[in-house]
């Protein structure tokens, strides 16, 4: 046998230890990306093995939450896929509009950063006070992150870019103050963002939302999770809400695809229809 | 299995277009391109080649005579049930596609089944990986520097790996059907 066949039976081992002794369940997980990032915090770990690690991250939880951060941490960027964001504003907001209240789960927010664009098009919508955005993640330090709403102020040319491109109607930098090398949101933007720990693989749904945004997340997960996941979305959906994919995540095969319809090819925006 | 970058497109297009439609395994490509591009690059190629181009996407399952390019902006892994996956983990080697991901995934995957190749390119993504697939037993080959657009990528390669072979890009698609005649190989 060789060395990666053991490895990839140290991974098995490992992720049904921590599923039982804490209840994380990564069993599910797309095994190519989960190992990846299980042999990067292994190199930084000091363990010569995942076997050898394994005995003391089943013992030591603040071991087991520091790799924890290692493999659910995903990188998030204002605005990103440009193109996403301006379909927003052409597609979605003018129905959201519509409604006294608009209440919106997004879910896999990492740091934070496509909350705050999110909640930056609405409040250009005119939407202000009108509208709520659940935004969680499993990875509680990423939530702390988020809720500070603080970022390197090297990405903000980048993020203004991307802004820009996706159809602002204002000046990107109304949106935080430079201190230091750090960009610092305005506050007013999180009045309207709720942040909270929520582990898609085995919590609850979220109630009557009128749009979900999920993007990037279902690409770490194998088909049976993504299918449960989608599951969880479409309960949590009212008719007429609107799904929001990666641009390279499909509802197409699967379940769900039937009581859907995609606005625009390619766009990855779906919206819920009214009768099955 | 083919890393490029810089000069990458003429590349692709020679190496791609000397390939025909029953080439007998499927073939994965990782070009570094703008984060924004679209699938342009994959329709072009696939109207140019006889071996069909496509953009991977997650989940697809490999299938021979078929070129699967690595989309903009994102990872590109292979699993162990021969499917694809995609993932946006930082970039590697400031590279989002990364050579290397995609070469480690794929020699974990395949082991001694699979033939790397490193083309023109700048920076050293790809050698780490084509090093990875030589310790698992596959097949690796180096783009000559001399004949490379841009010999960044394939003299770090150099530096990292003893390959199996050094060739110029015109002889690469001989090699290949040679390599593949008869066996299952990526």
């Amino acid at each position: 046998m060789t060395s990666d066949e053991i490895t990839d039976i140290e991974v098995k081992l490992l992720m049904e230890g921590i599923y039982q002794v804490y209840g994380y369940d990564f069993r599910e997980y797309a095994e190519a990306s989960l190992r990846r990032r299980l042999t990067q915090w292994l190199t930084g770990s000091g363990y010569s093995t995942l076997s050898i690690a394994q005995s003391h991250l089943l013992r030591d939880r603040l071991l087991f939450d520091k790799l924890l951060q290692g493999i659910t941490v995903n990188v998030s960027e204002m605005f990103r896929d440009p193109s996403f964001f301006k379909n927003m504003r052409e597609l979605v907001i003018p129905h959201l509009k519509t409604y006294p209240f608009v209440k919106i789960w997004h879910a896999g927010c990492a740091t934070g950063e496509e909350a705050y664009s999110m909640a930056i098009i609405l409040h250009e919508e005119g939407l202000h006070g009108r509208f709520r955005i659940y935004a969680t993640d499993i990875n509680e330090e990423v939530i702390r992150k988020a809720q500070e709403g603080i970022y390197p102020l090297q990405d903000m040319q980048r993020f203004t870019r991307s802004y820009q491109h996706s159809g602002g109607s204002g000046s990107f930098s109304d949106y935080y103050t430079a201190r230091y090398h750090h960009a610092i949101l305005t506050p007013s933007l999180r009045e309207n963002i709720v942040f909270a720990a929520h582990n898609l693989a085995v919590d609850a749904d979220f109630g009557e939302m009128n749009l979900i945004l999920c993007r990037n997340v279902l690409i770490y997960f194998k088909l049976p999770l993504k299918e449960r996941v989608l599951e969880l979305f479409d309960k949590s959906l009212t008719p007429g809400g609107f799904l929001c994919l990666g641009t390279k995540e499909s509802l197409e095969q699967r379940t769900i695809y039937d009581n859907y319809e995609e606005l625009r090819p390619r766009v990855k925006i779906y919206r819920k229809r009214y009768e099955k | 299995m083919v890393g490029v970058s810089t000069g990458g497109v003429s590349a692709l297009k020679f190496l791609l277009g000397a390939l025909s439609v029953d080439f007998p395994v499927p073939v994965l490509v990782v070009t570094h391109i703008t984060p924004d591009a679209d699938d342009g690059l994959a329709m072009l190629l696939n109207t140019l080649c006889a071996i069909r181009v496509k953009e991977a996407d997650e989940l697809d399952v490999l299938l021979p005579g078929t070129v699967y390019l690595a989309p903009a902006n994102y990872h590109l892994l292979v699993e162990k049930c021969g499917c694809l996956a995609l993932s946006i983990d930082p970039p590697v080697n400031f590279a989002r596609p990364s050579v290397d991901v995609l070469f480690v995934s794929a020699a974990e995957a395949f082991g001694p089944e699979l033939v790397g190749i490193i083309l023109t390119g700048a920076g050293n993504d790809g050698s780490s990986g084509l090093r990875k697939i030589k310790n698992c037993g596959g097949v690796a080959i180096v783009q000559d520097p001399a004949d490379a657009e841009m010999d960044a990528m394939p003299k770090n390669a150099l530096s990292m790996v003893t390959p199996d072979y050094i060739i110029r890009l015109s002889e690469l698609p001989d090699l290949l059907v040679n390599l593949v005649s008869g066996q299952s190989s990526q």
